[in-house]
């Protein structure tokens, strides 16, 4: 059996691959994805993040990555290879993560990462080369039902580090070539692991959530994706409105907006006002108290069942609407068009389209999609 | 696990006999060439004899030799001089250069940072087969022209660039000539008489010599700015202490290969051709890149039809087989290469592709065992390719469209 590792050069996947090389039998090989060039957009240099070890954090693919994961390679005395996916990550992640901002929605691309690049084309790849699986360095759990032959996913026995919320695009077919060696460890023993085989990466701090949005800034990234496409942002302005379609003033492209927003509203009013929608089709923000961003039901779209679920069928779990978020108790419906309905026991804070609903029972990742609208 | 070596484009093992001249240079005759004393003297004279073996390799006079760091230095030292040194030829003052669209990046590179310092540039291009036509390099002549620049053989499809005809139409016109000769120099005939050349980079490590050393040919009289300032060394051309133990091994390599090179390169061709033929047989959908007649006897890049070349040189590393594709970029991932782009492949068909390159110490059993491992590889591959499957569906619709409106983001919808 060989397996392949996923190295971002972090600590999380570095200690993935130094639990699977320290067992002798399968042997392994590591493997990181080229997936954006960071020289591309020069008006976003010098935004990078450098992190309290002099590590450049929160930089994709940054070149100082890639030597890091060579050198635990090296360290652990694996194979390694970069193999070069920047084409693919840019039709498959990039654009639609612009172009559902600039429709109003606040995309992952972490999950789409995972189901279109990592668990597709880099599984692909390691395949080809003569693994038989691909280990990662998730935050999650996987065990297949001997009776049954599915495969099921479940939250990471840390819960605090727990990743399967962006794994829940994954099918049958993928966990089957599917490791995730971390499952059952915590981030301390993780990072002990590093320290005691040595690894050159054992300190490195924790990447942020979006690889390739150097600082943390979208709003920057979309611009300078747009300006290098040959189209300028266009101009976007728009109203913002009260529930009651009331004109409170002007907003400067949905992009820039996320449902839950306080601030950056630009509005004087007595009581706060938080952005509890982004209406794409008038291109308007609307904006209301607090209690307005409460929601009980919401539409999910392409739902991918990891447990056997039949459409049509209707279940009690838990459903997770950000990765932050404590799954919260509802009544699911799965349709037949690809898509379920969700209905919480209790209404829920800023359900915000383009973000995943993820479904729970307890530990298990039932299945998931992406929040299409909220009512 | 066995292990066969079949990248000699990039890089080859020193020669033992090289290895041997090298070594008194370490310890024992560690002198300064540019010392008074007994010591810097050996040392000067190891140096002399080798500008002496490269200077035969190359027909030309020993005077004529300067040593550098290697390839990228010589093609560097050799642009960047002779455009700065040029007078301009016209009134306006403007300087041209013509080079092709398939050179190495050592040039292409140093053209385009000459072109941002306002020297224009013209790129010529090659046609299918990779080689480019000496009446358009001719056509791309200006009143302007004060360079032109033409590799000797192209290091990723192996096809030798008419540099004689070339070499004919510049000194025609007084137009200084130099050309990139890395991937011949020592693996094939090179004679800067016959070439009509007044500038020709070479590198020790590709021809069995070590890393880190070079030459550059300079026709006697060709006006020549230094790219580095320093000590008097190389006659003022090139200063800094010359690495001796490196330029006796680059001129015992030299050594070596003027005495070899007809009864090498036939046996390369025999083990190359053995391997394409092999491949061509063994696998279907795979095809030869460039002109098959006209190129180095060592160098076969050929293309497999929905196969990923990256996956495949990793696939077959993994078996033992060590070959390349395109050019590797700073990350080590491989970027599209520009050669197969300027002989027309589209973006596929270039990732498709990869370079095998034999050398002096490849075998028949080297070969047959290639020829063992890459069916089986390519056969692997295929089967899991994702380009039929992909055209096949066809829902990669861009989702970015003109409106900003949403469009799927390719996965269809999973349901169960």
């Amino acid at each position: 059996m060989i397996t392949a590792v996923a190295m971002s050069g972090g600590v999380d996947s570095s200690a993935a691959a130094a639990l699977l090389a320290a067992n002798a039998r399968p042997s392994v090989v590591g493997l990181t994805m080229q997936l954006w060039n960071q020289r591309r957009l020069p008006a976003l240099q010098g935004l990078e993040v450098i992190g309290p070890s002099g590590h450049a954090s929160g930089r994709c693919c940054s070149l100082d990555d890639v030597y890091d994961a060579r050198r635990v390679a090296h360290v652990l005395g694996i194979p390694y290879y970069v193999v070069n996916y920047e084409s693919r990550f840019e039709d498959d992640v990039i654009r639609p993560f612009v172009s559902r901002y600039l429709a109003g929605e606040t995309p992952i691309p972490c999950s789409l990462c995972n189901t279109e690049i990592k668990f597709e084309r880099l599984v692909t790849t390691a395949l080809e080369i003569g693994a038989d699986r691909l280990a990662t360095g998730h935050y999650a759990r996987l065990l297949c039902d001997e009776r049954t032959g599915r495969y099921r996913l479940f939250a990471a026995r840390d819960r605090a580090k727990d990743q399967s919320y962006f794994l829940f695009g994954l099918t049958q077919q993928q966990l089957a070539r599917a490791a995730f060696p971390l499952g059952e460890l915590t981030k301390e023993q993780v990072r002990a692991i590093a320290r005691e085989r040595r690894l050159p990466v054992a300190e490195k701090p924790e990447s942020q959530e979006i690889c390739f949005v150097p600082a943390g800034s979208y709003r920057d990234f979309i611009a300078a994706y747009l300006a290098e496409q040959g189209g300028a942002l266009p101009d976007r302005r728009g109203e913002i409105v009260s529930r009651d379609g009331r004109p409170l003033g002007e907003h400067t492209g949905l992009h820039n907006f996320t449902v839950g927003q306080r601030k950056g509203l630009g509005l004087a009013t007595g009581s706060p006002l938080y952005v509890i929608e982004l209406d794409a089709e008038r291109n308007r923000v609307v904006v209301g108290c607090k209690d307005d961003l409460y929601r009980r039901v919401c539409r999910v779209r392409q739902v991918n069942w990891i447990r056997d679920v039949a459409s049509g069928e209707v279940l009690e779990a838990q459903v997770k609407i950000r990765h932050k978020h404590v799954a919260a108790p509802a009544r699911i419906e799965s349709r037949a068009n690809g898509e379920a309905m969700v209905a919480f026991a209790e209404p829920q804070r800023a359900i915000t389209p383009g973000q995943a609903a993820v479904f729970y029972d307890g530990d298990e990742v039932v299945g998931g999609g992406w929040i299409a609208e909220a009512r | 696990m066995r292990r066969v070596y079949l990248d000699y484009n990039a890089t080859t093992p020193l020669d033992p006999e090289v290895w041997e001249a090298m070594r008194p240079y370490w310890m024992e005759e560690f002198g300064n060439a540019s010392s008074i004393h007994a010591y810097g003297q050996r040392a000067k004279a190891a140096l002399e004899v080798a500008r002496e073996q490269v200077a035969e390799l190359l027909r030309a006079r020993p005077d004529e030799i300067v040593f550098t760091s290697g390839g990228t230095e010589s093609d560097n030292a050799a642009i960047f001089g002779a455009v700065e040194a040029a007078r301009p030829r016209t009134p306006s003052g403007a300087k041209h250069v013509i080079t092709t669209a398939i050179e190495h990046h050592a040039v292409l590179h140093a053209v385009k940072a000459l072109e941002a310092r306002g020297v224009e540039v013209s790129l010529v291009p090659v046609g299918q087969t990779g080689v480019v036509d000496p009446d358009d390099v001719e056509l791309a002549i200006r009143p302007e022209t004060v360079l032109i620049s033409v590799m000797h053989a192209n290091n990723e499809l192996g096809t030798l660039q008419p540099v004689q005809e070339v070499g004919r139409r510049a000194r025609a016109r007084g137009i200084l000539f130099h050309s990139d000769a890395v991937q011949t120099a020592g693996k094939a005939p090179v004679d800067v008489e016959a070439l009509g050349v007044d500038l020709l980079s070479l590198s020790a490590h590709k021809f069995y010599g070590p890393k880190g050393v070079g030459a550059l040919y300079i026709r006697r009289g060709t006006r020549l700015h230094p790219l580095l300032y320093g000590g008097h060394h190389e006659r003022d051309r090139r200063p800094g202490t010359e690495p001796v133990p490196g330029i006796v091994g680059l001129g015992k390599a030299a050594e070596i290969a003027a005495r070899r090179l007809q009864d090498e390169a036939a046996e390369v061709e025999r083990l190359r051709d053995r391997l394409e033929a092999g491949i061509l047989q063994r696998v279907p959908g795979a095809a030869v890149n460039g002109d098959p007649a006209r190129r180095l006897p060592s160098t076969s890049n050929l293309r497999f039809e929905d196969v990923d070349g990256e996956g495949l040189v990793i696939a077959l590393d993994l078996k033992g087989v060590a070959c390349s594709t395109g050019a590797a970029c700073s990350s080590g991932s491989l970027e599209p290469s520009h050669v197969l782009a300027a002989i027309g492949l589209k973006r596929q068909e270039a990732r498709s592709s990869v370079r095998f390159s034999l050398g002096r110490f490849t075998t028949a059993e080297d070969v047959d065992y290639a020829l063992e491992v890459i069916p089986a590889a390519v056969e692997r591959l295929r089967s899991l390719s994702p380009h039929s499957a992909r055209s096949a569906t066809g829902d990669r619709v861009s989702p970015l469209s003109s409106s900003g409106q949403v469009a799927a983001s390719g996965r269809p919808p999973s349901g169960r």
